[in-house]
């Protein structure tokens, strides 16, 4: 995975709270091998009118939001479904950013995994970087660092878990440290087979 | 390598039920506090092709396909008398044979009589058991926490991770603990429960929490609600939900084909009566719910959180505490066609839908059947029951004739309209009233708006044609 280390890039302001992961991927595209791609359907229903047209007022598809790579949304954005092709979505569109004040657990884990930082700001600092880009703000600089978030005049600091900050700065997969501890899995089945005869499924 | 991390236990070692269950699967800690967990249940289904993708990317295979269980619910479709008519959905549901034969999987596949929706079969086999670290690439894999189990949805990454090593990294969750006090009140019930936690503390609550449910009126929920309120724990963001394991879960399980038989059963009911949180243990966070103020609950909006009693109106924007949230309101009701002030007993549907993972056990059927008995539904709906083997009791009780006659649609099991991927949908613009967990935009279908209640409300809600309170139809005092 590519490392994450500083990123400036075009936002887009996206001021909506509880955007699920059913919004960001509709489930009907889920089919799609990952070569496929899922850049085109990121956030398809609230993108495009049921006749084909685009929805001009969406904030993606306003020309001046072309090539954003940071996405800045309210709160619970990513709650719902588990599903990894919702990161797959941002990561193929181009984000490798999202800012806000809260994230669904399953969702942040799964950005963490194809190297999308999620920044958690204050609800305070979220609002105040939604008016910026309101007002016309265009690129952002975010710095995992120092996890800071610079926009025009204003600085913020973000919060993201220290291990998953490691993990983003090295684009560290866990496979491969995990096989490094073949051994003591092993040893601990082997124990934990006797200590919880119970564990072990019957079998039919 | 016992590094500390953000274990905390209370006076003399008291623990929770939560941490108990954590530290029997910690295989180690590393120095910045993730611990490598070891996974007993992990159960796959069509959309876990993701996972398996990156397993044949690496040339892997399944490290321990005795733990691991297919279930093809997702993709099925519920009206499947020769077969499966659409080539993609065809494909989704051979995908998960191919892998699963491939790798030694027991599979509950298409045409198994145990086939079902994945958090309904594996309770229902005996799968799911207390004390069991289970993981399914499926956000509501938190249902299984109902048998006092650390049960959690996890993303096609991890997928992979769990099925190549049996392992899962994770930090520890802070815990937070729902006590229901007090007794619910007729036609109350586990989704009138969990949808009251969710408007008070939000869609996003619980996040960063494991959820332990306790207190009288848990204690007294049989296993398939129990089951209900836990599904309901992803809802609230909560990274899991569990209930301590008691004689109700024990009865439960005895017998279920793959729990443990004879003396190794009693030798697990006694290992798993230590399965409960210490007098002593403390929670990060603590919340008190007092049952008997429940009422029926219906949903307005487009998040689990815009859930009110059955007797209220819509809300008004303008009352909201900041404008980012009337923004928000003000955005759901203009998406699901209302007016704020509005009774919500005003509003009318256009279809209902009984099914899901949240209530389509046989307790829930009965439930809406009890309402349906001898009354005609006044607009069209669906009923597909949580696993072939709930449908096949259902119709020895005779209730699927009580839904027949009441001009429901009965179909055979699987997710069905409850995600909009297998051919049920809501069509655009239409409104259901649903027994599923979420009301999100387009779940059940592009532009489709969703009400979520209790079977028993659904049933209701057929009769009238429109949003009701169960208690009115029935003539059961309130
Ligand atoms: S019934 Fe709905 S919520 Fe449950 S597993 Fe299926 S799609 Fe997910």
């Amino acid at each position: 995975m590519e490392p994450f280390r500083t990123l400036t890039a075009r936002a887009c302001p996206l001021p909506l709270a509880n955007v699920d992961t059913d919004q960001i991927i509709p489930a009907r595209f889920m089919k799609r091998s990952r070569a496929e791609g899922y850049g085109e359907v990121l956030m398809h229903d609230l993108r495009v009118r049921e006749d084909g047209t685009p929805v001009a007022d969406f904030p993606l598809n306003d020309p001046v939001r072309a090539g954003a790579r940071v996405l800045v949304a309210r709160r619970n954005f990513g709650g719902g479904s588990s599903r990894e092709s919702a990161v797959y979505a941002l990561a193929d569109y181009g984000f490798r950013c999202v800012v806000a004040p809260s994230f669904g657990d399953i969702f942040s884990a799964n950005c963490v995994n194809n190297g999308v930082l999620p920044a958690r700001v204050s609800e305070a600092d979220g609002e105040v970087l939604l008016a910026w880009l309101a007002d016309g703000g265009q690129d952002v600089t975010v710095d995992l660092e120092a996890c800071r978030i610079v926009a025009g005049n204003n600085a913020f600091d973000f919060a993201v878990d220290p291990v998953w900050r490691t993990k983003l700065l090295n684009g560290w997969d866990d496979i491969d440290l995990t096989l490094s501890h073949t051994d003591a899995i092993g040893a601990f089945a082997a124990a934990d087979r006797l200590a919880r005869p119970w564990a072990t499924p019957r079998g039919r | 390598m016992t590094v500390a991390d953000g274990a905390h236990t209370g006076k003399d070692g008291a623990r929770t039920l939560f941490d108990k269950i954590w530290d029997m699967h910690a295989i180690l800690t590393r120095e910045d506090g993730e611990t490598l967990l070891w996974v007993d249940r992990h159960f796959v289904h069509e959309g876990s092709h993701h996972g398996f993708g990156k397993l044949a990317a690496r040339g892997a295979r399944v490290a321990r396909p005795d733990l691991t269980f297919g279930v093809a619910d997702h993709y099925v479709p519920t009206r499947r008398a020769g077969g499966v008519a659409d080539p993609g959905i065809r494909g989704m549901v051979e995908q998960l044979a191919a892998n699963s034969a491939a790798n030694g999987i027991t599979l509950f596949g298409l045409d198994d009589p145990r086939q079902g929706i994945v958090h309904v079969v594996g309770p229902e086999q005996g799968l799911t058991l207390p004390g069991l670290l289970i993981v399914c690439g499926d956000s509501h894999t938190s249902t299984h926490g109902a048998f006092g189990a650390f049960a959690f949805g996890i993303g096609a990454s991890e997928v992979s991770h769990v099925l190549m090593t049996q392992t899962l990294w994770q930090r520890r969750p802070k815990r937070m603990r729902i006590v229901v006090e007090g007794d619910t009140g007729p036609w109350v019930g586990a989704k009138d429960i969990a949808l009251s936690i969710i408007a008070r503390i939000g869609a996003d609550g619980a996040q960063g929490h494991a959820i332990e449910y306790a207190g009288p009126a848990i204690r007294a929920l049989s296993m398939e609600a129990r089951l209900t309120l836990c599904n309901l724990s992803i809802e609230a963001g909560g990274r899991c939900g569990m209930i301590a394991p008691d004689e109700t879960t024990f009865a439960y399980l005895r017998g279920r084909p793959f729990a443990p038989q004879g003396r190794a059963f009693d030798e697990a009911v006694s290992a798993w009566r230590g399965l409960a949180t210490d007098p002593d243990a403390s929670f990060d966070r603590e919340i008190a719910i007092d049952a008997a103020a429940i009422a029926p609950v219906v949903t307005w909006g487009t998040s689990p959180e815009d859930a009110l009693p059955v007797t209220a109106a819509v809300p008004d924007p303008g009352s909201a505490r900041d404008a980012a949230k009337a923004a928000q309101m003000r955005d759901a009701i203009a998406y699901m066609g209302l007016t704020p002030g509005q009774p919500l007993t005003d509003i009318r549907v256009d279809r209902v839908f009984i099914g899901s993972c949240t209530n389509s056990r046989i307790e829930d059927l009965r439930s809406a059947a009890s309402v349906l008995r001898g009354r005609r539904a006044a607009v069209p709906g669906l009923v597909s029951p949580g696993s072939s083997l709930v449908k096949r009791q259902a119709e020895a009780e005779g209730l699927d004739r009580v839904f027949r006659e009441a001009g429901l649609e009965w179909v055979e099991s699987g997710c069905s309209m409850c995600v909009g991927m297998n051919g049920d949908i809501v069509p655009a613009g239409e409104r259901c009233a649903s027994t599923t967990n979420r009301n999100f935009k387009g779940r059940q279908g592009p532009g489709a708006r969703t009400h979520i209640m209790s079977p028993a409300m659904v049933a209701a809600a057929a009769v009238a044609g429109r949003l009701t309170d169960v208690r009115d139809i029935v003539g059961e005092a309130r």
